[in-house]
């Protein structure tokens, strides 16, 4: 146990060499707490962690720590996501340290959608912190067990720390750069916004490797198949930061009537396969946006079942 | 400068239906310089009010006088023979205005006439833009000389966040992504190694929310 952070189950699998394979399940919107079950049975066996995303694009919904209590009833492993937008530095502590007293371990720190994109463009928001130094905060209370005054903290929140990172996003030289400064504020693993720009993608690994960044923090590339010709047009004009290129939407387009998810999902597997080959990426972080039963699935095409136990 | 815009004329209208001798100040300040309560703006609000009146059928007595600025107590005083004229006060200056009349008059009815937006400037005719949170500790030599508190959406001390897009934020593409100009800038400047430094979370004890604010010089304090 000492050997580890964590000792997460996706800590274990990372450092043991096996190439991760993470999921995500995006909470309710209400209190049903078998939403979050179904989406979890879906997700059990086929992936080594499931992120729970928090209040994601400003949309109310059941909290991330809830939901990520319900997955860990449930036999999954967690992976806490925490954005700076609602909370100040004095509730995402006192959050840290409640989650890990419940047993999560794998943390992903963000900054948050502004609000203006969500349901509730009328709130104030917090950003007391940013995404960097939650990171920091996360790393100075596991590893030096103080809190951001200080203080000594009795009880060390041990967590797995992840970081995003979107390669995608101008200024794209500044972009690697940024990643290398989550790595030091204290990322262990970092999970990467959606790819769909193949050849941007190997130029941003290749300046990662360049600088020895795989070395020092596990990088898992994110992928997210489309489901339709109007999610890669949607994703390709309204999502910031999000990088389609013209080749990926005629692709699908000429996939043909009821076979575009098909085709999707072949461009997704295909991405994995090219991934488990590529330098610097020790896994992948699937993000099947409402589409957790295809998960199964698409674990087991791109050959990434049975997953490893360590 | 503080930069202010007019009220919705029906909204102004509608909080003063019910008086009939009116007294509109301007202030010769920032709102001056924005255009939205000097001489000039008091007296075409002055002529607003009277022909809506006049055409509700009520006829109103309304006045205007503009200060030098209505964020010193001296120049607020110059209308004390004035106020007891008037059964409503109606201040074309920032926030402060109204506020240092109602302390100044504490019997008057007072109106804001404006709604206070930023701290900025002029960047074309007609075009205002912030350029400052007012958060106490001035942090810009840092940043290309750029202030990410009040120009960063999410006020990030480590940006630019995933969200930015070729230049603009993600919350408009009216917005520019002050972290990418941020960035460039510094790059060019090679001031890299800067930018990869990390920034620790800022103390906003000297920011709105370390309450209230107030500022004594003591060297000024007679």
């Amino acid at each position: 146990m000492s050997e580890y952070k964590s000792g997460s189950n996706l800590e274990k699998i990372l450092k043991a060499g096996h190439f991760a394979f993470t999921g995500e399940c995006g909470p309710p919107q209400g209190a049903d707490a078998a939403h979050v079950r179904e989406k979890a049975g879906h997700l059990k066996g086929s992936v080594d962690a499931v992120n729970v995303t928090d209040n994601q694009t400003a949309v109310v919904r059941m909290s991330s720590w809830a939901a990520s209590l319900i997955l860990l009833q449930e036999g999954l492993e967690p992976n806490f996501q925490m954005v700076c937008r609602d909370r100040n530095r004095l509730a995402i502590q006192s959050d840290i340290l409640g989650i890990y007293a419940h047993g999560i371990r794998n943390m992903l720190c963000l900054s948050g959608d502004h609000q203006k994109f969500g349901n509730h463009p009328e709130a104030k928001n917090v950003f007391d912190i940013d995404s960097m130094q939650l990171i920091h905060t996360v790393k100075t209370m596991r590893d030096e067990g103080k809190f951001l005054n200080g203080q000594d903290i009795e009880g060390l929140p041990k967590l797995f720390i992840g970081a995003a990172s979107n390669p995608f996003a101008e200024p794209f030289d500044f972009r690697v750069y940024r990643l290398k400064k989550k790595i030091d504020a204290g990322a262990d693993f970092i999970q990467t916004q959606c790819i769909y720009n193949m050849e941007k993608f190997r130029e941003f690994m290749k300046q990662a490797v360049d600088m020895g960044l795989h070395e020092k923090c596990y990088i898992l590339a994110g992928v997210t198949p489309m489901k339709s010709v109007g999610m890669a047009r949607y994703m390709a004009k309204s999502v910031p930061g999000m990088d389609v290129p013209d080749s990926l939407i005629k692709r699908l387009q000429g996939a043909g009537k009821g076979k575009v998810a098909e085709e999707g999902i072949k461009f997704a597997i295909e991405q994995i396969e090219e991934f488990k080959e590529m330098e610097g990426v020790a896994g992948v972080h699937l993000m099947a946006i409402e589409w957790e039963h295809k998960v199964p699935e698409i674990a087991e095409r791109a050959g990434m079942l049975p997953r490893p136990r360590v | 400068m503080i930069v202010a815009e007019p009220k919705p004329i029906k909204e102004l209208l509608e909080m003063v239906k019910d008086f009939n001798k009116i007294l509109i100040l301007g202030c010769k300040g920032c709102v001056t310089v924005c255009n939205v309560g000097g001489a000039k703006e008091v007296a075409i609000l002055a002529s607003t009010l009277k022909i809506a009146a006049k055409k509700a059928g009520r006829a109103i007595q309304v006045e205007g006088h503009t200060l030098e600025r209505q964020c010193d107590p001296e120049y607020v005083a110059e209308i004390k023979e004035m106020v007891d004229n008037y059964d409503a006060l109606i201040s074309l200056a920032c926030g402060v205005g109204p506020q240092f009349l109602s302390e100044r008059y504490p019997s008057a009815r007072v109106f804001p006439g404006v709604n206070t937006r930023f701290m900025g400037g002029a960047v074309e005719h007609g075009v205002w833009s912030e350029r400052c949170a007012g958060c106490g500790q001035c942090v810009i030599h840092y940043f290309g000389g750029i202030c990410p508190i009040a120009r960063c959406s999410k006020s990030l001390l480590n940006g630019p966040c995933g969200g930015s897009d070729h230049g603009k934020c993600e919350i408009s593409k009216d917005v520019d992504c002050i972290w990418d100009i941020i960035v460039r800038k510094m790059m060019d400047q090679g001031r890299l190694e800067e930018l990869i430094e990390f920034k620790p979370p800022k103390s906003w004890t000297t920011a709105r929310d370390g309450g209230p604010r107030k500022l004594v010089r003591e060297e000024l304090v007679r």
